[in-house]
Protein backbone atom coordinates (compact mmCIF):
# COMPACT_ATOMS: atom_id res chain seq x y z
CA UNK A 1 0.00 0.00 0.00
CA UNK A 2 2.72 2.55 0.94
CA UNK A 3 4.43 1.36 -2.18
CA UNK A 4 1.59 2.39 -4.73
CA UNK A 5 1.06 5.41 -2.44
CA UNK A 6 5.05 6.22 -3.46
CA UNK A 7 5.00 5.55 -6.68
CA UNK A 8 1.94 7.73 -7.40
CA UNK A 9 3.43 11.01 -5.72
CA UNK A 10 6.18 10.30 -7.87
CA UNK A 11 4.50 9.63 -11.39
CA UNK A 12 2.14 13.08 -10.00
CA UNK A 13 5.44 14.86 -9.97
CA UNK A 14 7.51 13.74 -12.75
CA UNK A 15 4.31 13.70 -14.94
CA UNK A 16 4.05 17.41 -14.06
CA UNK A 17 7.52 18.08 -14.95
CA UNK A 18 7.82 16.35 -17.98
CA UNK A 19 4.71 18.12 -19.44
CA UNK A 20 5.56 21.50 -18.45
CA UNK A 21 8.97 21.62 -19.10
CA UNK A 22 9.32 19.56 -21.77
CA UNK A 23 5.54 18.50 -23.83
CA UNK A 24 4.04 21.95 -23.98
CA UNK A 25 7.11 23.01 -25.90
CA UNK A 26 6.32 21.35 -28.75
CA UNK A 27 3.69 22.35 -30.56
CA UNK A 28 3.44 20.17 -33.64
CA UNK A 29 2.28 21.94 -36.66
CA UNK A 30 1.59 24.77 -34.84
CA UNK A 31 -0.74 23.86 -32.48
CA UNK A 32 -0.50 19.73 -31.21
CA UNK A 33 0.88 19.24 -27.75
CA UNK A 34 0.51 15.98 -26.47
CA UNK A 35 -0.47 15.75 -22.76
CA UNK A 36 0.56 13.04 -21.06
CA UNK A 37 -0.23 14.09 -17.84
CA UNK A 38 -3.64 12.47 -18.47
CA UNK A 39 -1.58 8.64 -17.92
CA UNK A 40 -2.15 9.68 -14.12
CA UNK A 41 -5.74 9.60 -14.29
CA UNK A 42 -5.63 6.59 -16.18
CA UNK A 43 -3.09 4.05 -13.85
CA UNK A 44 -4.46 5.31 -10.56
CA UNK A 45 -5.11 2.56 -8.52
CA UNK A 46 -8.71 1.46 -9.24
CA UNK A 47 -9.85 0.23 -6.05
CA UNK A 48 -8.93 3.60 -4.15
CA UNK A 49 -12.35 6.16 -2.54
CA UNK A 50 -13.49 7.94 -5.37
CA UNK A 51 -13.39 11.29 -3.11
CA UNK A 52 -9.74 11.21 -2.86
CA UNK A 53 -9.19 10.76 -6.73
CA UNK A 54 -11.17 13.33 -7.75
CA UNK A 55 -9.10 15.66 -5.24
CA UNK A 56 -5.94 14.40 -6.14
CA UNK A 57 -6.78 14.98 -9.95
CA UNK A 58 -7.93 18.61 -8.83
CA UNK A 59 -4.15 19.10 -7.39
CA UNK A 60 -3.09 17.10 -11.14
CA UNK A 61 -4.85 20.12 -13.17
CA UNK A 62 -4.60 23.02 -11.10
CA UNK A 63 -0.48 22.68 -10.84
CA UNK A 64 -0.66 22.31 -14.43
CA UNK A 65 -2.66 25.33 -14.83
CA UNK A 66 -0.51 27.26 -13.04
CA UNK A 67 2.53 26.50 -14.71
CA UNK A 68 0.39 27.22 -17.94
CA UNK A 69 -1.55 30.30 -17.33
CA UNK A 70 -4.50 28.33 -18.14
CA UNK A 71 -6.78 29.86 -15.40
CA UNK A 72 -8.90 26.38 -14.36
CA UNK A 73 -9.11 24.67 -17.72
CA UNK A 74 -6.69 21.10 -17.29
CA UNK A 75 -8.48 21.04 -13.69
CA UNK A 76 -12.01 20.67 -14.80
CA UNK A 77 -11.23 18.08 -17.86
CA UNK A 78 -9.48 15.87 -14.74
CA UNK A 79 -11.81 16.47 -12.29
CA UNK A 80 -14.18 15.60 -14.99
CA UNK A 81 -12.63 12.60 -15.61
CA UNK A 82 -12.23 11.73 -12.49
CA UNK A 83 -15.90 11.29 -11.42
CA UNK A 84 -16.61 9.64 -14.65
CA UNK A 85 -14.05 7.32 -14.45
CA UNK A 86 -15.97 4.40 -12.62
CA UNK A 87 -18.00 4.50 -15.99
CA UNK A 88 -15.50 4.40 -18.18
CA UNK A 89 -13.78 1.36 -16.29
CA UNK A 90 -17.02 -0.39 -16.04
CA UNK A 91 -18.02 0.05 -19.95
CA UNK A 92 -14.44 -1.29 -21.02
CA UNK A 93 -13.53 -3.81 -18.91
CA UNK A 94 -17.25 -4.80 -17.91
CA UNK A 95 -17.47 -7.51 -14.84
CA UNK A 96 -14.28 -7.64 -13.83
CA UNK A 97 -14.17 -4.21 -12.63
CA UNK A 98 -16.77 -5.01 -10.67
CA UNK A 99 -15.01 -7.92 -8.76
CA UNK A 100 -12.25 -4.97 -8.02
CA UNK A 101 -9.86 -8.06 -10.00
CA UNK A 102 -9.16 -5.93 -13.04
CA UNK A 103 -5.55 -4.64 -13.46
CA UNK A 104 -4.38 -2.85 -16.36
CA UNK A 105 -1.57 -4.57 -17.30
CA UNK A 106 -3.40 -8.13 -17.60
CA UNK A 107 -6.27 -7.03 -19.92
CA UNK A 108 -6.06 -7.60 -23.68
CA UNK A 109 -4.63 -4.72 -25.13
CA UNK A 110 -7.84 -4.11 -27.41
CA UNK A 111 -9.81 -3.08 -24.05
CA UNK A 112 -7.29 -1.42 -23.04
CA UNK A 113 -6.48 0.59 -25.88
CA UNK A 114 -10.77 1.39 -25.33
CA UNK A 115 -10.39 2.33 -21.84
CA UNK A 116 -7.51 4.66 -22.98
CA UNK A 117 -8.92 6.24 -25.89
CA UNK A 118 -12.19 7.18 -24.33
CA UNK A 119 -10.80 9.20 -21.20
CA UNK A 120 -8.36 10.91 -23.90
CA UNK A 121 -10.86 12.37 -25.74
CA UNK A 122 -13.15 13.28 -23.50
CA UNK A 123 -10.46 14.92 -21.49
CA UNK A 124 -9.01 16.67 -24.42
CA UNK A 125 -12.54 18.01 -25.74
CA UNK A 126 -13.55 19.19 -22.06
CA UNK A 127 -10.07 20.47 -22.43
CA UNK A 128 -10.54 22.61 -25.48
CA UNK A 129 -13.82 23.26 -25.13
CA UNK A 130 -12.69 25.72 -21.98
CA UNK A 131 -9.83 26.74 -23.38
CA UNK A 132 -12.01 28.31 -26.19
CA UNK A 133 -15.41 28.84 -24.11
CA UNK A 134 -16.69 29.83 -27.70
CA UNK A 135 -19.02 27.16 -29.45
CA UNK A 136 -18.31 29.28 -32.46
CA UNK A 137 -14.82 27.79 -33.01
CA UNK A 138 -16.21 24.12 -32.72
CA UNK A 139 -14.65 23.00 -35.52
CA UNK A 140 -11.14 23.86 -34.47
CA UNK A 141 -12.07 22.40 -31.04
CA UNK A 142 -12.84 19.08 -33.02
CA UNK A 143 -9.35 19.20 -34.59
CA UNK A 144 -7.70 20.00 -32.18
CA UNK A 145 -9.35 17.58 -29.55
CA UNK A 146 -8.69 14.63 -32.69
CA UNK A 147 -4.70 15.42 -33.63
CA UNK A 148 -3.75 15.99 -29.65
CA UNK A 149 -5.73 13.06 -28.74
CA UNK A 150 -3.79 10.55 -30.95
CA UNK A 151 -0.56 11.92 -30.51
CA UNK A 152 -1.58 11.78 -26.26
CA UNK A 153 -2.75 8.29 -27.16
CA UNK A 154 0.51 7.39 -28.90
CA UNK A 155 2.93 8.85 -26.21
CA UNK A 156 1.05 6.95 -23.57
CA UNK A 157 1.02 3.82 -25.42
CA UNK A 158 4.99 4.16 -25.51
CA UNK A 159 5.23 4.65 -22.35
CA UNK A 160 3.07 1.72 -20.75
CA UNK A 161 5.10 -0.35 -23.33
CA UNK A 162 8.71 1.13 -21.68
CA UNK A 163 7.46 1.26 -18.14
CA UNK A 164 5.96 -2.07 -18.52
CA UNK A 165 5.55 -3.97 -14.45
CA UNK A 166 7.91 -6.74 -14.19
CA UNK A 167 5.70 -10.08 -14.01
CA UNK A 168 6.73 -12.55 -11.57
CA UNK B 1 -29.55 17.71 11.43
CA UNK B 2 -28.62 13.90 11.63
CA UNK B 3 -30.29 13.63 8.29
CA UNK B 4 -28.06 16.56 6.68
CA UNK B 5 -25.15 14.75 7.89
CA UNK B 6 -26.05 11.74 6.53
CA UNK B 7 -27.07 13.23 2.92
CA UNK B 8 -24.03 15.28 2.69
CA UNK B 9 -21.58 11.58 3.29
CA UNK B 10 -24.07 9.99 1.05
CA UNK B 11 -23.38 12.26 -1.91
CA UNK B 12 -20.01 13.29 -0.80
CA UNK B 13 -18.36 12.70 -3.93
CA UNK B 14 -21.12 14.08 -6.42
CA UNK B 15 -20.76 17.14 -3.52
CA UNK B 16 -16.98 17.20 -4.20
CA UNK B 17 -17.14 17.14 -7.58
CA UNK B 18 -19.58 20.11 -8.50
CA UNK B 19 -17.23 21.70 -5.77
CA UNK B 20 -14.23 21.25 -7.63
CA UNK B 21 -15.60 21.60 -11.39
CA UNK B 22 -17.26 25.20 -10.32
CA UNK B 23 -13.89 26.04 -8.13
CA UNK B 24 -12.07 25.08 -11.79
CA UNK B 25 -14.60 26.80 -13.74
CA UNK B 26 -14.72 29.88 -11.56
CA UNK B 27 -10.78 30.04 -12.27
CA UNK B 28 -11.20 29.46 -15.97
CA UNK B 29 -13.94 32.51 -16.20
CA UNK B 30 -11.66 34.79 -14.03
CA UNK B 31 -8.62 34.10 -15.94
CA UNK B 32 -10.54 35.64 -19.04
CA UNK B 33 -10.68 38.88 -17.59
CA UNK B 34 -7.52 41.41 -17.07
CA UNK B 35 -5.54 41.43 -13.77
CA UNK B 36 -7.93 39.34 -11.58
CA UNK B 37 -6.12 35.78 -11.59
CA UNK B 38 -3.45 36.56 -9.01
CA UNK B 39 -2.62 33.28 -7.32
CA UNK B 40 -2.77 30.41 -10.07
CA UNK B 41 -0.17 32.55 -12.67
CA UNK B 42 3.01 31.04 -13.37
CA UNK B 43 5.11 34.39 -11.95
CA UNK B 44 4.78 32.62 -8.81
CA UNK B 45 7.68 31.63 -6.57
CA UNK B 46 7.76 27.90 -7.77
CA UNK B 47 6.62 27.90 -11.59
CA UNK B 48 8.44 30.47 -11.91
CA UNK B 49 11.70 29.22 -10.21
CA UNK B 50 10.91 25.60 -12.29
CA UNK B 51 10.84 27.69 -15.48
CA UNK B 52 13.72 29.90 -14.59
CA UNK B 53 15.85 27.06 -13.86
CA UNK B 54 15.09 24.75 -16.97
CA UNK B 55 15.62 28.16 -19.14
CA UNK B 56 19.20 28.37 -18.16
CA UNK B 57 20.02 25.55 -19.65
CA UNK B 58 17.68 25.89 -22.89
CA UNK B 59 19.81 29.59 -23.35
CA UNK B 60 23.33 27.73 -24.29
CA UNK B 61 21.62 26.95 -26.96
CA UNK B 62 20.12 30.15 -28.39
CA UNK B 63 23.59 32.28 -27.66
CA UNK B 64 24.58 32.49 -31.12
CA UNK B 65 21.39 33.66 -32.62
CA UNK B 66 20.72 36.21 -29.15
CA UNK B 67 24.92 37.53 -30.50
CA UNK B 68 23.49 37.96 -34.02
CA UNK B 69 20.31 40.17 -33.09
CA UNK B 70 22.54 42.21 -30.54
CA UNK B 71 24.72 42.52 -33.83
CA UNK B 72 21.87 43.79 -36.06
CA UNK B 73 20.42 46.19 -33.26
CA UNK B 74 23.78 47.17 -32.12
CA UNK B 75 24.53 48.25 -35.67
CA UNK B 76 21.15 50.40 -36.27
CA UNK B 77 21.74 52.05 -33.15
CA UNK B 78 25.33 53.11 -34.57
CA UNK B 79 24.14 54.56 -37.75
CA UNK B 80 21.45 56.48 -35.55
CA UNK B 81 24.26 57.56 -33.23
CA UNK B 82 26.33 58.87 -36.16
CA UNK B 83 23.80 61.43 -37.46
CA UNK B 84 22.84 62.37 -34.11
CA UNK B 85 26.43 63.22 -33.06
CA UNK B 86 26.41 65.97 -36.16
CA UNK B 87 23.16 67.76 -34.81
CA UNK B 88 24.48 67.91 -31.10
CA UNK B 89 27.55 69.67 -32.03
CA UNK B 90 25.51 72.62 -33.44
CA UNK B 91 22.70 72.46 -30.65
CA UNK B 92 24.46 73.08 -27.01
CA UNK B 93 22.14 72.22 -24.20
CA UNK B 94 23.64 74.41 -21.19
CA UNK B 95 20.41 74.50 -18.86
CA UNK B 96 19.32 71.98 -16.06
CA UNK B 97 16.08 70.41 -17.64
CA UNK B 98 16.24 66.68 -17.73
CA UNK B 99 16.75 65.39 -21.32
CA UNK B 100 16.14 62.16 -20.49
CA UNK B 101 12.57 61.51 -21.93
CA UNK B 102 9.70 59.97 -20.56
CA UNK B 103 10.64 56.42 -21.25
CA UNK B 104 12.76 53.86 -19.19
CA UNK B 105 14.21 50.93 -20.81
CA UNK B 106 15.09 47.69 -18.56
CA UNK B 107 16.21 44.40 -19.61
CA UNK B 108 14.78 40.96 -19.16
CA UNK B 109 15.34 37.28 -20.13
CA UNK B 110 11.84 35.27 -21.51
CA UNK B 111 11.77 31.73 -19.50
CA UNK B 112 8.50 30.87 -20.51
CA UNK B 113 6.53 31.26 -23.59
CA UNK B 114 3.13 30.06 -24.95
CA UNK B 115 1.90 30.73 -28.52
CA UNK B 116 0.04 27.32 -29.35
CA UNK B 117 -3.08 28.64 -27.46
CA UNK B 118 -5.81 31.46 -27.85
CA UNK B 119 -4.81 33.01 -24.24
CA UNK B 120 -0.87 33.09 -24.40
CA UNK B 121 1.07 34.01 -21.71
CA UNK B 122 4.85 34.78 -21.30
CA UNK B 123 6.62 34.61 -17.94
CA UNK B 124 10.06 37.16 -17.77
CA UNK B 125 13.03 36.68 -15.04
CA UNK B 126 12.57 40.06 -13.48
CA UNK B 127 9.65 41.69 -11.22
CA UNK B 128 8.97 43.90 -8.48
CA UNK B 129 12.41 43.47 -7.04
CA UNK B 130 13.61 44.96 -10.44
CA UNK B 131 11.16 48.05 -10.60
CA UNK B 132 8.52 45.93 -12.78
CA UNK B 133 5.27 46.50 -12.44
CA UNK B 134 1.89 46.14 -13.75
CA UNK B 135 1.40 47.61 -17.63
CA UNK B 136 4.82 48.57 -18.83
CA UNK B 137 5.36 47.76 -22.47
CA UNK B 138 7.70 44.69 -23.39
CA UNK B 139 8.90 44.95 -27.01
CA UNK B 140 12.19 43.49 -28.75
CA UNK B 141 14.30 45.20 -30.98
CA UNK B 142 12.74 44.11 -33.82
CA UNK B 143 8.38 44.63 -32.73
CA UNK B 144 5.91 44.73 -29.59
CA UNK B 145 5.71 41.49 -27.47
CA UNK B 146 3.37 42.46 -25.12
CA UNK B 147 1.86 43.81 -21.72
CA UNK B 148 3.05 43.14 -17.76
CA UNK B 149 0.10 41.84 -16.29
CA UNK B 150 0.90 39.99 -13.17
CA UNK B 151 4.03 40.76 -11.31
CA UNK B 152 5.76 38.84 -8.02
CA UNK B 153 8.80 39.37 -6.46
CA UNK B 154 11.17 38.53 -8.93
CA UNK B 155 8.90 36.82 -11.97
CA UNK B 156 6.71 38.63 -14.00
CA UNK B 157 4.04 37.52 -16.15
CA UNK B 158 2.77 39.50 -19.42
CA UNK B 159 -0.08 38.95 -22.02
CA UNK B 160 1.44 38.32 -25.00
CA UNK B 161 0.07 40.26 -28.40
CA UNK B 162 -0.82 36.50 -29.22
CA UNK B 163 -4.04 36.63 -27.27
CA UNK B 164 -7.08 37.03 -27.87
CA UNK B 165 -7.98 39.26 -24.94
CA UNK B 166 -4.97 42.01 -26.01
CA UNK B 167 -6.03 45.44 -27.51
CA UNK B 168 -3.52 47.50 -28.14
CA UNK B 169 -3.31 50.85 -29.99
CA UNK B 170 -1.60 50.54 -33.25
CA UNK B 171 -1.09 53.38 -36.36
CA UNK B 172 0.16 53.15 -40.18
CA UNK B 173 3.76 54.65 -40.05
CA UNK B 174 3.33 56.96 -43.25
CA UNK B 175 -0.25 58.54 -41.78
CA UNK B 176 -1.95 58.77 -38.84
CA UNK B 177 -4.63 56.31 -38.89
CA UNK B 178 -5.16 54.18 -36.62
CA UNK B 179 -6.51 50.97 -34.84
CA UNK B 180 -6.75 48.20 -32.73
CA UNK B 181 -4.17 45.24 -32.74
CA UNK B 182 -6.01 41.97 -32.01
CA UNK B 183 -5.38 38.17 -32.48
CA UNK B 184 -7.95 35.80 -33.28
CA UNK B 185 -6.05 32.36 -32.08
CA UNK B 186 -4.63 31.18 -35.79
CA UNK B 187 -1.54 31.86 -37.32
CA UNK B 188 1.27 32.87 -34.43
CA UNK B 189 2.78 35.09 -37.21
CA UNK B 190 -0.30 37.04 -38.29
CA UNK B 191 -1.80 39.50 -35.85
CA UNK B 192 -4.95 41.63 -37.26
CA UNK B 193 -5.31 45.55 -36.98
CA UNK B 194 -9.35 46.70 -37.06
CA UNK B 195 -11.63 49.73 -37.29
CA UNK B 196 -8.96 51.36 -39.70
CA UNK B 197 -11.09 54.18 -41.07
CA UNK B 198 -12.01 53.83 -44.98
CA UNK B 199 -10.07 57.11 -45.91
CA UNK B 200 -6.71 55.26 -44.96
CA UNK B 201 -4.74 54.62 -47.59
CA UNK B 202 -3.77 51.33 -47.31
CA UNK B 203 -1.06 49.13 -49.26
CA UNK B 204 0.09 45.66 -49.24
CA UNK B 205 3.53 46.35 -47.53
CA UNK B 206 3.20 49.21 -45.31
CA UNK B 207 4.73 49.46 -42.11
CA UNK B 208 2.31 49.34 -39.22
CA UNK B 209 3.70 50.76 -35.73
CA UNK B 210 2.63 51.59 -32.39
CA UNK B 211 0.07 54.49 -32.08
CA UNK B 212 0.67 57.66 -29.64
CA UNK B 213 -2.57 56.85 -28.02
CA UNK B 214 -1.44 53.95 -25.91
CA UNK B 215 0.77 55.34 -22.67
CA UNK B 216 2.44 52.30 -22.57
CA UNK B 217 4.15 52.07 -25.46
CA UNK B 218 6.13 55.14 -26.75
CA UNK B 219 4.96 55.53 -30.18
CA UNK B 220 6.67 54.35 -33.36
CA UNK B 221 7.64 50.81 -32.17
CA UNK B 222 7.29 48.58 -35.47
CA UNK B 223 5.00 45.90 -35.23
CA UNK B 224 4.85 44.47 -38.84
CA UNK B 225 4.02 44.63 -42.33
CA UNK B 226 0.29 44.58 -44.18
CA UNK B 227 0.01 41.28 -45.48
CA UNK B 228 -3.75 41.48 -46.63
CA UNK B 229 -6.96 43.58 -46.01
CA UNK B 230 -10.40 44.09 -47.05
CA UNK B 231 -13.33 46.08 -45.43
CA UNK B 232 -15.61 44.80 -43.28
CA UNK B 233 -19.54 44.24 -43.93
CA UNK B 234 -20.43 48.00 -43.39
CA UNK B 235 -17.92 48.82 -45.75
CA UNK B 236 -16.64 51.61 -43.28
CA UNK B 237 -13.52 50.04 -41.80
CA UNK B 238 -10.63 47.94 -42.77
CA UNK B 239 -9.28 44.67 -41.00
CA UNK B 240 -5.84 44.04 -42.26
CA UNK B 241 -3.99 41.39 -41.58
CA UNK B 242 -0.43 42.01 -40.06
CA UNK B 243 2.58 39.68 -40.46
CA UNK B 244 4.73 40.56 -37.83
CA UNK B 245 8.34 41.38 -37.56
CA UNK B 246 9.22 39.58 -34.40
CA UNK B 247 9.12 35.79 -34.75
CA UNK B 248 6.93 35.50 -31.67
CA UNK B 249 7.92 31.97 -31.35
CA UNK B 250 11.50 32.78 -30.50
CA UNK B 251 11.83 35.53 -28.55
CA UNK B 252 14.89 35.47 -26.11
CA UNK B 253 15.81 38.70 -24.48
CA UNK B 254 12.95 41.86 -24.14
CA UNK B 255 13.25 45.24 -23.16
CA UNK B 256 10.23 46.56 -20.91
CA UNK B 257 9.32 49.96 -20.63
CA UNK B 258 8.02 51.92 -17.94
CA UNK B 259 6.14 55.44 -19.40
CA UNK B 260 7.43 57.64 -16.55
CA UNK B 261 5.07 60.26 -16.42
CA UNK B 262 1.75 57.57 -17.37
CA UNK B 263 0.12 58.60 -13.91
CA UNK B 264 0.28 62.10 -14.44
CA UNK B 265 -1.12 61.68 -17.90
CA UNK B 266 -3.46 59.11 -16.92
CA UNK B 267 -4.90 62.15 -13.56
CA UNK B 268 -5.11 64.61 -16.18
CA UNK B 269 -7.49 62.42 -18.27
CA UNK B 270 -9.47 61.19 -15.41
CA UNK B 271 -8.59 57.59 -15.99
CA UNK B 272 -9.87 56.10 -13.06
CA UNK B 273 -9.91 52.34 -13.89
Amino acid sequence: MTNSIISNIIRFILLILFQVLLLNNINFLGYINPYLYVLFLILYPFNTPQSLFILVSFFLGLTIDTFEDSGGINAAACVIIAYIRPMILRFSFGVSYDYQTVKLSNTSFGTRLGYIMVIVFIHHLALFSLEMLDFSHILLIMKKTFFSGIFTILLILISLTLFKPKRR
Amino acid sequence: MQQIFNFLIRNRINILFLLLLGLSLFLTIQSNSFHKSKYISSANFITGGIYNWSNNIQTYFYLEDYNQRLLEENKELRKLLTNIEDTSAVINFEDSTSFDGIYLFRTAKVINNNYSRTANYITLDRGRNSHISKEHGVITSQGIVGIVDQVSKNYARVISILNSHSKINAQLKKTNHFGSLIWDGKDPNVVQLIDVPRLAPIKIGDTIVTGGKSLIFPQGIPIGRIEEFKLDQAESYFTIEIRLFNDMTNIGYVYIIENKEKEEIKELQGIDD
